[in-house]
């Protein structure tokens, strides 16, 4: 019954969504031919728009987009002229969701890690050493870190490829990358949330039971302290798998990064639309799935009210 | 040969104003089968004093200044900490004050108790599932096969502490410390949970450390007292010698503070006056001596030792000594001097 209730509420969010992007997008000046206007004739423009019914009212837009989102038919780019929405994006996905989850693994387990450590040698050097990290990694932009990483790791040393996709070897410096921000708001993250933990009465209590330090961290600390992490990574995972515009362009990844920015620019519409559709319902997903996982974590949160 | 025998025992906390003297020189013993109350308001150490004898001060802040806990022959100041976590659990455990926030919220409760279980005896879960069972029935908890699926927030606040209790007896230990076991309960509720913990100590045998500020739980619950004031055991005796003879005007200023439903003449309740010293920089005399309606010149100047009174019966207090009139001779003149 919840989950029912949860789908519904997903498909209407997105549809909220669907249409409000819809509506923001008509309103910026321009079209998808502004840039064209001064080669072709006002005729050649008026054909083309009519191609793409965009000289109907914009409501009447409004329904014939609607009525084929339902079908899933996400229609044709105006820029590349023969490549469907949906091509593109069943193209650059896969790429990006790989690097997205890449360097998800990848924050996920280094940030708890330097977090966990952090607290439990709270106030010694480990922790210092730790936050000082940390604090760099939130605050070295990836377009920063990324030519870095290129020139360190690729031009100068040539360990790995300084860019473009196709071997696990090209993802490795792409992954650093992505990871290192997210990395460091989950390390501090951790850091804080274990702390306070560590000092719940709960805590003494295990410890008064003479159970090993082991599972005294793990059982008891972490646990308890992973429930804020957790509501943290939903839109971060759905950030990430959707792609990103700095690092796909940077290490030259065909994703479908660039598709969110250099639609806006051309007013591609069936792109920006199929783009923002696809973002919030991975987003919506992934906000779906930390919702359940709660709920494994933490007893006292039940999905359904009425299960007792 | 005593069960627990903790000599001249002294605490410091470092804090940034300075380091807190929160336990001074306490001394006291607890035998096999013996109830020992720990009373004393609010700082006066008792608490850390618990946690001292099962290694759970935190260190820093706290350090110990010195002294010696001797259990079962066994010095437990100077083990390292997997020693210590060999005692703690199995030996010596502890009920904690506030049962909402003492157990794992995340953890089923027959986990929680079952952990104490696994980490001191040799047992296959099958064994620590059925032992864990019947220590929630012992505890007197309804339905304890499916209580034993659930998590401390469907457990009441009476139910917790009796599965605080459970935790703490599944070992078998030979000495229970209750800190302030009932403080956080209503009042019903503290009776039953009062009984519970006397019955279970005339099946077991356990001694028990009684932490409280509440004198009723006392006499209801214990054979000897040792009385805290400022950091220090000011008195210690039988529940005798405490409630009827006691030698310290600090003892006697907390038995006047409690209200006696049974007396029928309207009587008035009489405070202590003033505050708790300040445990940065204790005074050079006896901590009371400020509040003390009865104190000289002496009090303030020198410490005064452990006055023998009777048989296991001290009291700190000037008043004990050969030359001093008398606590007794004070109080039965209608004005203090």
């Amino acid at each position: 019954m919840y989950i029912l209730k949860r789908f519904l509420i997903m498909f209407l969010t997105i549809w909220v969504i669907a249409s409000l992007t819809f509506v923001i997008m008509k309103f910026i000046p321009g079209d998808p031919f502004a840039s064209d206007s001064k080669r072709l004739t006002e005729e050649v423009l008026e054909n083309q728009r009519a191609k793409y019914h965009l000289d109907e009212p914009i409501p009447v837009q409004y329904v014939m987009y609607m009525k084929d989102l339902i079908t899933l038919d996400l229609g044709t780019s105006i820029q590349s002229n023969t490549r469907s929405v949906n091509s593109i994006i069943k193209q650059g996905a896969p790429v990006s969701a790989v690097l997205g989850l890449q360097a998800l693994v990848v924050a996920l387990i280094f940030g708890l890690f330097i977090g966990i450590i952090a607290a439990l040698y709270h106030n010694q050097f480990l922790d210092y050493a730790s936050m000082m990290l940390a604090i760099i990694g939130i605050s070295i932009p990836s377009f920063i870190l990324a030519p870095f990483l290129i020139k360190f790791l690729a031009v100068d040393t040539g360990i790995l490829p300084v860019a473009s996709w196709g071997t696990w070897k090209h993802t490795i410096l792409p992954t650093i990358a992505l990871a290192a921000s997210p990395l460091a708001v989950i390390a501090r993250f951790m850091r804080s949330s274990m702390l306070e933990v560590l000092n719940q009465d709960y805590i003494v209590t295990a410890d008064s039971k003479g159970i090993s330090r082991a599972s005294l961290v793990i059982k008891h600390g972490i646990r308890n302290a992973i429930l804020p992490v957790v509501s943290f990574v939903g839109p971060l995972l759905a950030s990430l798998i959707a792609g990103t515009f700095v690092i796909e362009e940077i290490f030259a990844i065909p994703g479908i990064g660039r598709y969110y920015v250099d639609s806006i620019f051309n007013r591609d519409y069936p792109v920006i639309m199929g783009t923002t559709i696809f973002f919030s319902a991975i987003l919506v997903v992934t906000l779906f799935l930390v919702d359940i996982s709660y709920r494994l974590i933490d007893p006292r949160i039940k999905v359904n009210s009425k299960e007792e | 040969m005593h069960l627990l025998e903790v000599k001249n025992l002294a605490i410091n906390f470092k804090t940034y104003g300075g380091e807190v003297k929160a336990v001074r020189d306490v001394s006291f013993h607890v035998d096999e089968g013996e109830v020992v109350a720990i009373v004393g308001e609010s700082g006066s150490g008792k608490s850390v004093t618990a946690q001292s004898i099962m290694g759970l001060v935190p260190r820093p802040p706290g350090i110990i200044k010195g002294g010696s806990i001797i259990f079962k022959e066994q010095e437990l100041l100077h083990m390292t900490r997997k020693e210590m976590r060999k005692i703690k659990g199995s030996k010596i455990s502890m009920v904690f004050q506030d049962p909402m926030t003492s157990l794992n919220p995340t953890m089923r409760i027959g986990k929680q108790i079952e952990e104490n279980l696994f980490s001191h005896k040799k047992m296959s879960k099958k064994q620590v599932k059925k032992k864990a069972i019947e220590l929630l029935r012992q505890v007197d908890i309804p339905n304890p096969e499916s209580r034993y699926e659930q998590y401390p927030h469907q457990f009441s606040g009476g139910m917790r502490q009796r599965a605080m209790i459970a935790i703490a007896l599944a070992c078998e230990p030979d000495l229970l410390i209750a800190d302030e076991p009932t403080t956080a309960l209503d009042v019903t509720i503290q009776a039953q949970v009062l009984e519970l913990m006397r019955e279970l100590q005339k099946e077991t045998n356990t001694s028990i450390i009684l932490i409280t500020h509440d004198l009723g739980v006392v006499a209801e619950m214990a054979q000897s007292v040792a009385v805290m004031y400022g950091g220090m055991l000011v008195e210690k005796g039988t529940v005798n010698d405490i409630f009827h003879h006691s030698a310290h005007p600090y003892t006697r200023g907390l038995l006047k503070s409690i209200p006696n439903v049974e007396s029928t003449e309207k009587k008035k309740l009489v405070p202590i006056k003033g505050s708790p010293p300040d445990l940065f920089s204790p005074p050079k005399g006896c901590p009371f001596a400020p509040r003390c309606k009865y104190a000289m010149d002496v009090c303030i100047d020198h410490m005064p030792p452990e006055f023998e009174i009777g048989n296991n019966h001290t009291a700190r207090c000037w008043l004990n000594h050969t030359h001093a009139p008398g606590i007794d001779e004070f109080e039965s003149r209608s004005e203090p001097l």
